[in-house]
């Protein structure tokens, strides 16, 4: 049978050999939770019991519940200032670090560092650093000028930033790498061409270097995207007493999902949380994807 | 028809087995708690005990983290896998039952009479008629830890009442050139177990009483319920606060660092109290109102036996139960995890009832309530927010503990309306 197939035809089912395992790995590991995901958000279940049909009770629920409106806020309050922040911060320091030579490696390794450092751990540490006298770092710098205590943490204005401060400097190493390798990719002839005509730097930045690095930016950009919309380890270890508190402050949509599921024990509420974040991952990622399509 | 081939084999074998060893493994059951150091410990011990006593029955333990734990019994029984004998948090019990996860003990061996006179009154809880579902080995209460150190120093004895307590919280508290809290006397957070003081203590104390209907109805927005929440708030907020929220991050780290004059805690906690250097700690009860009133939180873990275990298994798990429930087993479980004994004929012996580490907790036993959460981590994040509203947003007492019972009334109507 298999000898009167023809070479393409051989070609095609080598092919899909080799492609088996990743696509029955998809199955069972991605499509089939994912299919579950969606058929539990229409039902209650408390992992002990049965599950039984709730309809759009879940949904319904989701949306008079004044915590997810907060959460969703929340979430996208990462999203808008985490991206654009990182983005700005990554590419002024590949694009100053690309033109230094001194002590470059080394530089550039320890704004590698924190993306290597375990997320628990880092957040820990920054949990520590925002705490009032007498263990907090920041606090006691302030109070030895004399300066009053700031609130870091227990603050409803000031505990999203500060949990965010932390996660965007982890997130700041593997964007300046990238970066980097953006910058290095453009051919050096524009720039010579550039230095022969004799434009200015501005013109240089705007005219050639960002232009060229657009699809850098546009991977960076959809790829923070997606960590700050599923923010959640830093979070969560910084406010474990209190997860994304104060009064929510600080809650992203994946840490109610988790709280919902698992220390309240209702599958179905959370499932339908998880299918609303599904639904926003998917629309920023194809919006984002349109842009870079329109290259 | 298998398993009957199998079990016919098996028997064959240990059968055969017995002729040659006296103490030949006949029956194996497995038992399945959360990983917490000193319980596992506590319980080897038992094993080793209840084994050398019932040679021909063996008991497995499985132990896993805590968050696990739910979800692996959860999966495991229904599948005719996992323990025989399983533990749970007293508030579980309703969501186990309904699963059909666990059965009821047999009323000959665990008559509800026996119990109802032989173990502390809160345990009734785990009664449904005529039948316990399950029991506890141990109980746990609040007591307030105090540095002995810091006490000394301030020159103030261990308050018995809440007038001694705020002299001795504001004796212990101090500030630095800016007015900045370097030591407090009292710790306090939600977050911790003040919120089961709050609840079963300081509002029962003011005269409240928190909830209503065998805790279906939420009862603490009244006068006495505002004037607990006050005097909690005042402890932090007031124009010379004892206290601050957030202290070093963690009530009990303040306190293990000797920063903390006094801590409100369960009697887990002494075992790693004990094990941090250089603190020197006393306990006594929870203060009482002028008028002498005492009000405590206990809870409780229980083992219950699961649908799983059938035929042999389940009359060898009956035998386990009715030794980890034993005045023996209670006994080893103070002396290894410091949780208290379930029972009043063993808790309340001369020697425990006046152990300076445990007589306070085990006195406080006597005036405890055990709440019944619906989901306590939900109904304490409401505690939490409670003080936020009041602390972060200025909201007064009156209203922010009418939005907390509104939230909390919801909570149990959706729980109890399953």
């Amino acid at each position: 049978m298999y000898r009167n197939l023809t070479i393409r035809q051989k070609q095609i089912v080598w092919a899909w050999a080799f492609l088996a395992l990743p696509v029955l790995f998809y199955t069972v590991i991605r499509f089939y939770p994912t299919g579950n995901a969606i058929l539990i958000s229409f039902q209650n279940w408390n992992l002990l019991g049965a599950r039984t049909w709730a309809g759009l009770e879940n949904y319904e629920k989701l949306w008079n519940d004044p915590v997810f409106w907060k959460v969703f806020q929340n979430t996208f309050l990462y999203l808008l200032i985490g991206t654009p922040l990182s983005l700005v911060l990554s590419f002024v320091i590949a694009y100053h670090l690309d033109k230094l030579r001194f002590m470059h490696g080394f530089l550039r390794m320890l704004y590698f560092l924190p993306f290597m450092t375990s997320a628990v751990a880092m957040a820990w540490v920054w949990r520590w650093f925002y705490q009032d006298v007498p263990i907090g770092l920041f606090n006691n710098i302030l109070s030895g000028f004399g300066i009053p205590q700031i609130s870091f943490l227990n603050s409803t204005t000031n505990a999203l930033p500060a949990v965010l401060a932390p996660a965007v400097w982890a997130g700041l190493g593997f964007q300046v790498i990238i970066f980097m390798a953006g910058l290095r990719a453009i051919p050096t002839s524009y720039y010579e061409a550039a230095k022969i005509d004799g434009v200015g730097w501005w013109t240089v930045l705007t005219q050639i270097t960002l232009p060229l690095l657009r699809p850098t930016i546009v991977f960076i950009v959809v790829f923070s995207s997606i960590g700050f919309l599923r923010i959640f380890d830093h979070v969560f270890n910084m406010t474990t007493n209190n997860p994304g508190g104060p009064l929510n402050a600080t809650k992203p949509l994946v840490l109610m999902i988790y709280d919902t599921a698992f220390n309240g024990f209702n599958m179905g509420y959370a499932a339908a949380q998880t299918v609303v974040l599904f639904t926003i991952l998917l629309i920023v990622s194809l919006i984002q994807l349109r842009l870079l399509r329109s290259e | 028809m298998t398993t009957r081939i199998k079990g016919l084999v098996l028997a064959g074998l240990t059968s055969t087995a017995a002729l040659f060893s006296s103490a030949a493994n006949a029956v194996e059951i497995e038992y399945w708690q959360y990983f917490f150091d000193a319980r596992v410990t506590a319980m080897e011990q038992l094993i080793e005990n209840f084994e050398a006593a019932n040679p021909d029955i063996t008991v497995t333990m499985t132990h896993f983290p805590y968050a696990d734990y739910r979800t692996k019994v959860a999966a495991a029984i229904p599948a005719g896998e996992g323990p025989d004998v399983v533990q749970l948090f007293y508030g579980w019990l309703n969501d186990y039952v309904a699963a059909n996860l666990i059965q009821p003990l047999p009323a000959d061996t665990f008559p509800a009479s026996k119990i109802d006179s032989e173990f502390f009154p809160m345990v009734q809880a785990m009664k449904d008629g005529d039948a316990y579902w399950a029991l506890p080995t141990a109980v746990r209460s609040l007591a307030l830890f105090y540095n002995t150190r810091l006490l000394e120093e301030a020159g103030v004895e261990p308050p018995t009442n809440m007038e001694e307590f705020l002299a001795a919280a504001a004796a212990m508290t101090k500030r630095d050139g800016a007015g900045n809290i370097t030591q407090v006397g009292i710790t306090a957070g939600m977050t911790a177990q003040d919120h089961h003081w709050f609840r079963e203590g300081l509002v029962r104390q003011m005269g409240g009483e928190p909830y209503a209907n065998d805790y279906k109805t939420v009862n603490y927005n009244s006068e006495a319920g505002v004037q607990a929440l006050e005097f909690y708030t005042d402890l932090f907020m007031s124009d010379e606060p004892v206290s601050a929220i957030g202290f070093m991050d963690e009530p009990q780290a303040a306190f293990k660092a000797g920063r903390a004059g006094m801590h409100i805690d369960g009697s887990f906690r002494i075992g790693s109290l004990n094990k941090t250097r250089g603190l020197k700690w006393g306990v006594t009860e929870l203060p009482a109102t002028g008028d002498g009133v005492r009000s405590n939180y206990s809870s409780y873990w229980v083992n219950a036996i699961t649908t799983k275990a059938e035929g042999e298994k389940y009359d060898a798990s009956v035998k386990f139960m009715e030794y980890i429930t034993s005045d023996e087993a209670m006994q080893i479980w103070l002396d290894v995890v410091g949780e208290l004994p379930a029972k009043p004929s063993v808790g309340l012996t001369e020697e425990n009832a006046n152990n300076e580490v445990f007589g306070p907790f085990i006195k406080g036993l006597a005036y405890a309530n055990t709440t019944k959460f619906a989901n306590e981590s939900a109904q304490r994040q409401l505690m939490v927010e409670m003080v936020e509203r009041i602390q972060l947003q200025g909201m007064s007492p009156a209203e922010s503990i009418a939005i907390a019972a509104e939230a909390e009334q919801k909570l149990l109507d959706e729980y109890y309306s399953k």
